[in-house]
């Protein structure tokens, strides 16, 4: 009897063996020829297309506001809808409202957790979403009262089993999506707190999320540490397209405005471009001497630039249908931690490691608003360099 | 679901696990099914579908995994054994298969049965022996060492670690499965997809501050914030760029709040401003609070969709049947095949005879074009940067 057993017990560790062995490399052979088919319809490259568009030439841009109050790293910030108030995150646990048009500070919040990683504005202006090393996606919603306690009034939503790293409303102030270092995804009822949908796939931690701008409304894309950049469908929780190009950790990611592409930042010190309908990357944006890891993109309004900040404390701008770099800003003297162009496509605001968030903004001497200068000032000009040459000579 | 598991490892507390029998071998720390779903009833106060509901999503997420017939990832309700997944197995805490562990594995196969290795696997071993010829020493110092540490082990150990090994690839079916979703899909040819990304931004181009500016001037340049003024969500009269934005598509008609207004009041004269209600009333139920969702749905039946209803939308019988079976068990998507059938139809019918209209023509003839500020006598002086109320004022 006992010969019989450890026969039937051998069979069976040999098929559990054929069958995981077939697995592997049914999953290898798969990838390999999703590859095939992509490459198959890829007729023209990018840039190619985008010889016939007129060059850009150099961009100037300028900082325009610099807000100090943060007293450590900033690690995160998110426009307001009325187009001039952020919000930002640091690592000492301070969430700070501004209005970063006049520079005062509006609201402020001290977090319970150190390395509050994620923060974004309720569309309604009414409330602040952060979250980090607490692994919760809290909201305050703000009030105008002067002796408010915004702590008070703190509305626990998301729960996850590791730490935020970014969280987002969705199109109303009632829902929020997160991503989380336990590799997940999840769409969170504020009202309740209840979990709505949750997204699995990543095989590691999940870095970034955006929200697709499409008329259906119905996907984002997210970025993780196992460099893959999946896009899901919010209704299913299933994840419709996957990209693995990159060669490290994806940092950021953020929809074209048309929502028919996304762009992707990593720690491989390149921002790559990919075609939802294509089904593949479309531009790779580096240079050799850019070596350090992109931590934050986005587009301009039309999307014909690219921002991204980098580690190595500067802003690139690039033309995304040439792939060439137009500007270079200097100014942080540590490292970009995020970087969000403004809703109407204005100014872009940078928050960074040296404790200080800056909005930029692109300074053009264009012969056109030199031609407008009004009469009267073309005139005291002339007078005053007239009187002034008028004293050299004498 | 880690705290449940771990909830039900604890000690004291968590479930009590005897050695269960498999054919004749016994299995030190198992249990049954019938005792997980007791054990979940109890702590969690649930009812016995809820618990087995429970269960099953634990079998399926591979924290509990099957000793009897493995490949079927289900809790049965009765004797049938179970055991934790080691937390290095848990889906949480994956880690990839990497071209060196299937080496090893093949290299394991080969050493125990030489010849064994089937026709497609010969073929990849001697590929990864090109590849990986640098580690190829590890590969089978390692292989030899797993087949000698596993001749070692008692029986009940091999069948146990074969089992969790098999759950574990068993959930990573999904990923070859969503490789073979990918590889049928419908994809557009490159030459296509490109011309778009031209199109959208010459067409944006004038829009785009950072690129040309904007009139009167870029609020963060000249400290005057007139732009925003002019541009807010309500005015008597929009800018002219703004309402050329309304016909680059019906999105960017929707998502501004003057430009939705104008379209209604289009629609009303048209006598179809009701699908307008019902697409926005269907987007409430979608980016709503879920306790509003029942409350909200009934409102759209009574208002658009009853027979005899006040605002009936037209919509075809196929999804109209849908709608209503759905409407008996309400969701936040229930609406959606409907709004979308409606949100087409105002796309290619309503919305291109909008912009032919006189009411856009209008529109675009009054809209001011606003004089580019003219720069200050005294460059140097500057502006006085205005505040604007807070939109947290109008709770």
């Amino acid at each position: 009897m006992y010969w019989i057993c450890s026969k039937s017990m051998a069979t069976q560790e040999l098929q559990i063996n054929e069958s995981l062995a077939h697995l592997k490399t049914e999953s290898e052979s798969l990838k390999t020829k999703l590859e095939e088919e992509r490459a198959k319809l890829h007729d023209v490259e990018l840039h190619q297309v985008a010889e016939k568009v007129e060059g850009l030439g150099q961009f100037v841009m300028k900082t325009r506001r610099t807000l100090k109050g943060h007293g450590n790293k900033v690690l995160c910030m998110d426009w307001c809808k009325d187009k001039r108030r952020i919000v930002s995150s640091s690592q000492d646990g301070k969430v700070i409202v501004w209005d970063a048009f006049t520079t005062n500070k509006e609201h402020a919040v001290t977090m319970p957790c150190t390395w509050v990683m994620a923060c974004a504005y309720a569309p309604s202006g009414c409330a602040v979403a952060c979250g980090g090393l607490d692994n919760k996606c809290s909201v305050y919603p703000l009030s105008l009262d002067k002796n408010e306690n915004l702590a008070a009034k703190k509305k626990s939503v998301a729960m996850h089993t590791n730490y935020l790293s970014a969280c987002s409303f969705t199109n109303s102030d009632m829902q929020i999506l997160t991503s989380s270092g336990d590799g997940t995804c999840a769409l969170w009822d504020v009202e309740s707190g209840q979990l709505l949908q949750s997204f699995h796939g990543h095989a590691a931690d999940v870095l970034c999320l955006d929200l697709a701008p499409s008329e259906t409304g119905n996907t984002f894309v997210s970025g993780g540490c196992d460099k893959k950049a999946n896009v899901w469908d919010m209704r299913s929780g299933q994840c419709i397209q996957s990209f693995e190009t990159h060669e490290s950790d994806i940092n950021s990611v953020r929809y074209y405005p048309s929502g028919d592409a996304f762009a992707s930042g990593s720690d491989d010190a390149t921002c790559r471009l990919y075609d939802l309908r294509a089904d593949r990357e479309v531009a790779i944006y580096s240079k050799e001497s850019i070596i350090f890891g992109v931590s934050s993109v986005d587009f301009s309004l039309s999307g014909r630039l690219l921002f991204g900040g980098y580690n190595d404390y500067t802003i690139n701008v690039w033309d995304v249908l040439k792939g060439t770099r137009v500007s270079i800003l200097f100014g942080h003297e540590n490292r970009v931690s995020t970087l969000r162009v403004s809703p109407d496509g204005t100014a872009f605001c940078t928050g960074s490691w040296d404790h200080t968030l800056r909005v930029s903004s692109s300074f053009s001497f264009s012969l056109f608003s030199v031609i407008s200068l009004s009469p009267e000032v073309l005139l005291t000009h002339c007078v005053f360099f007239f009187f002034f040459f008028l004293q050299i000579w004498a | 679901m880690e705290k449940v598991i771990v909830a039900m490892q604890d000690p004291d507390m968590g479930m009590k696990m005897r050695n269960q029998r498999l054919l004749i071998t016994v299995i030190p720390h198992a249990m049954t099914g019938h005792d997980i779903i007791t054990w979940l009833i109890q702590k969690y106060c649930i009812s016995e579908e809820e618990a087995l509901h429970l269960g099953n999503l634990l079998v399926k997420y591979g924290y509990i995994y099957p000793l009897k017939e493995p490949r079927s990832l289900v809790l049965r309700r009765d004797e049938s054994p179970y055991r934790f997944q080691t937390p290095y197995f848990w889906t949480s805490t994956q880690w990839p298969a990497t071209e060196l562990d299937y080496a090893i594995y093949l290299a394991k196969k080969n050493i125990r049965k030489q010849g064994e290795l089937m026709e497609y696997e010969k073929e990849r071993y001697s590929l990864l022996h090109k590849r990986i010829n640098h580690t190829w020493d590890f590969v089978v110092m390692q292989a030899r060492e797993q087949l000698r540490a596993s001749k070692q082990r008692r029986k009940a150990d091999r069948i146990v670690l074969e089992c969790q090994e098999q759950a574990y690839w068993l959930i990573n079916r999904p990923a070859i499965e969503a490789c073979q979703r990918a590889l049928g899909r419908n994809r557009v040819k490159s030459s296509n997809c490109l011309e778009g990304f031209l199109k959208h931004s010459e067409q944006y181009q004038n829009h785009d501050p950072i690129m040309q500016g904007c009139l009167p001037s870029n609020p963060w340049i000249s400290d005057d914030a007139a732009h925003w003024t002019m541009n807010a969500d309500v005015v008597p009269v929009p800018t002219r760029l703004r309402v050329e934005r309304w016909s680059f598509s019906f999105m960017e008609l929707l998502s501004d709040t003057m430009g939705r207004k104008e379209f209604m009041t289009y629609l009303e004269k048209e006598f179809s401003a009701e699908n307008l209600c019902f697409w926005q009333a269907c987007e409430e139920i979608r980016h709503g609070e879920n306790s509003r969702i029942s409350e909200k749905v009934n409102e759209i039946y009574k208002n658009f969709l009853a027979p005899g209803a006040a605002r009936w939308v037209n919509i075809d019988s196929k999804t109209m049947y849908k709608t209503l079976e759905g409407i008996k068990r309400p969701h936040r998507f229930v609406m959606d095949d409907a709004q979308m059938h409606i949100y087409f139809l105002m796309k290619k019918d309503s919305y291109p005879r909008y912009l032919k209209s006189d009411l856009y023509k209008n529109m675009l003839a009054k809209a001011i074009v606003p004089q580019e500020t003219k720069k200050s006598v005294f460059p140097f002086m500057r502006r006085q940067r205005h505040s604007s109320p807070s939109p947290a004022q109008l709770l």
